[in-house]
């Protein structure tokens, strides 16, 4: 049985795994102890249940787990590793290199840091999304002192070329951060063969709860370290202060242990599924795929349907929670700047719609979705005096629009 | 943030969708928006020998709340003469359709469409074009 709204917005969130409930549950009442008390069992059971945590996180991404650092989430831990880093590093150099298709924490850190003195390089990417491995090198200097990229992209679902990035960056001396919030628990990602020094990601996009994440820093070759921008009790090694969100961490914990069990499984079914939706709406005439096809995360798909609308578009979807990269869908009327870098003209990344598949999405939903879909964007067509123009032959670059 | 039921119903079932023959004199036509902005639209009047408005049809490309404003806009010019029409206010549509603040815009562009397509009628009827006030955005 098919039950409606259907949600096809993992990217934004994903629900809890029951599982991971269920091991959370004791944390909050029978075993609520304090992890930093030393002197009674309460914190000793606290203290015990987080260190197993640890090691259920760091072994999904093939580190130690004394290079876990707890946070609040994703967007703390790229504030931490970027700040972090600058603060614990500036006298050897003040030259950030990042993505202009970064997601808002790296980014809006990065220009945070430039008001104290940093020099931050935003490059451009290709129009797949991808980025020039030859421009990344030609922007290196003795300077640099980080390269921050992100390991798959939250709205088209990209992957960088990570190897290579994080060598170019050793290459000159700097180190190497990676925002892999989409990627972790999604695809493997490890970071010794990878070459990571630091990377930020989080509980509820992987089927564990919200409010809490982590940051991995590298202790050997090299040993990393970050100024902490939380000061206090001295948690987490020095670089996070703050009593630990025990039960969060449990279920975090656990979120990471399934994922390293079900990822493969959940991938391949999931990019069989993420492909039938895709070809199907493909099947629509002037759609197309934002994104590089063969380098992305395997549950997503951001697609344009030209001539209509996202935000009416998505209205017209009923029963479907998607996203879209059309300006009316945030307070800035701005399209998605993230399809704007790609070098996609306005009026096609006003007409996208981002659809994120999950652990928990049946092949039922996503029949459900092509055909919703498929139906919302012919109706808005009907509507949309774009498309009458299309069909009628008349060259819509031609007409003297009045920007508003 | 949710949708008015108005919007919605506006939006689900649309009002006077379609085309009316852009040649022929007694009808005006606006389009006004651009589609970097994510919303343009067309709407077309039809007026007798009396400059009574008898027949009014959109087409939009935008948001839900882009949709309903001009299918709202021409359920009320129908009947209307063009100097009663002229008078519709932007203000008008969002009380009707309780559009929240980043939805206004929606209803500006309704009201430039209202009175670029009664313009375009007069025009193309030897009567001069009125000035209208530079839209808010």
């Amino acid at each position: 049985m098919l039950t409606t709204p259907i949600y096809l917005d993992n990217n934004a969130t994903t629900p809890m795994d029951p599982r991971v409930l269920e091991a959370m549950l004791p944390y909050f009442t029978q075993k609520f102890g304090n992890a930093a008390s030393r002197n009674h069992p309460f914190g000793w059971v606290a203290e015990e249940a987080v260190d197993y945590a640890r090691e259920q996180v760091a072994k999904l991404i093939g580190a130690s787990e004394k290079e876990i650092i707890f946070t609040s989430g994703a967007t703390e831990s790229d504030n931490l590793a970027i700040k972090g880093v600058y603060e614990m590093y500036k006298d050897k150099g003040n030259h950030i290199i990042t993505l202009t298709t970064e997601h808002k924490a790296v980014l809006d850190t990065c220009k945070h840091l430039e008001k104290l003195g940093a020099q931050v390089t935003y490059l451009e990417v290709e129009s797949d999304g991808l980025v020039d491995l030859q421009k990344l090198e030609a922007a290196m200097t003795p300077q640099t002192i980080l390269v921050s990229v992100m390991y798959g992209n939250n709205e088209i679902g990209v992957i960088q070329p990570i190897k290579e990035i994080s060598a170019i960056a050793h290459k000159h001396g700097a180190l190497f951060f990676s925002d892999a919030t989409q990627a972790v628990g999604k695809i493997p990602v490890n970071v010794n063969e990878d070459g990571i020094d630091l990377m930020a990601f989080t509980g509820h996009k992987m089927y564990g709860p919200k409010g809490v994440g982590a940051l991995y820093v590298r202790r050997k070759n090299p040993r990393v370290k970050v100024t902490s921008q939380m000061d206090g009790g001295g948690h987490e090694r020095g670089m996070r202060s703050g009593t630990l969100n025990v039960p969060g961490i449990v279920g975090f914990g656990k979120a990471c242990e399934l994922c390293q069990l079900e990822m493969e499984q959940d991938a391949k079914r999931l990019s069989a599924l993420r492909d039938k939706l895709e070809n199907s709406l493909l099947e629509l005439e002037e759609s197309y795929v934002n994104g590089n096809k063969a380098n992305r995360l395997p549950h997503t798909t951001n697609i344009s349907f030209k001539y209509v609308e996202g935000e009416g578009l998505m209205m017209a979807m009923k029963d479907m929670a998607v996203s879209s990269g059309s300006a009316c869908t945030s307070a800035s009327l701005e399209p998605s700047y993230v399809l704007k870098n790609l070098g996609l003209s306005d009026d096609l990344a006003h007409s996208s719609i981002r659809f994120g598949l999950g652990r928990f999405t049946t092949e039922e939903e996503v029949d459900f979705a092509i055909e919703n879909t498929k139906k919302a964007v012919n109706h808005l067509r009907e509507l949309s005096p774009l498309w009458e123009m299309f069909k009628e032959g008349i060259d819509l670059d031609s007409i003297e629009w009045a920007e508003h | 943030m949710a949708y008015s039921d108005k919007v919605i119903d506006h939006y689900s079932n649309p009002r006077n969708v379609g085309t009316l023959d852009k040649s022929k004199k007694n009808v005006g036509t606006g389009l006004v928006g651009a589609p970097e902005c994510g919303d343009v639209m067309r709407l077309q009047i039809e007026v007798d020998e009396n400059n009574i408005i008898t027949d009014a049809k959109f087409k939009t490309f935008g948001c839900g709340s882009a949709i309903a404003s001009s299918s709202l806009a021409t359920e009320w010019l129908k009947g209307k003469s063009i100097d009663d029409a002229i008078t519709i206010d932007n203000m008008d549509i969002v009380e009707e359709l309780a559009l929240p603040p980043v939805k206004i815009h929606c209803s500006v562009l309704a009201e430039d469409a209202i009175k670029s397509a009664i313009n375009d009628y007069r025009v193309k009827n030897g009567l001069p074009a009125l000035e209208l006030e530079k839209s808010h955005h």
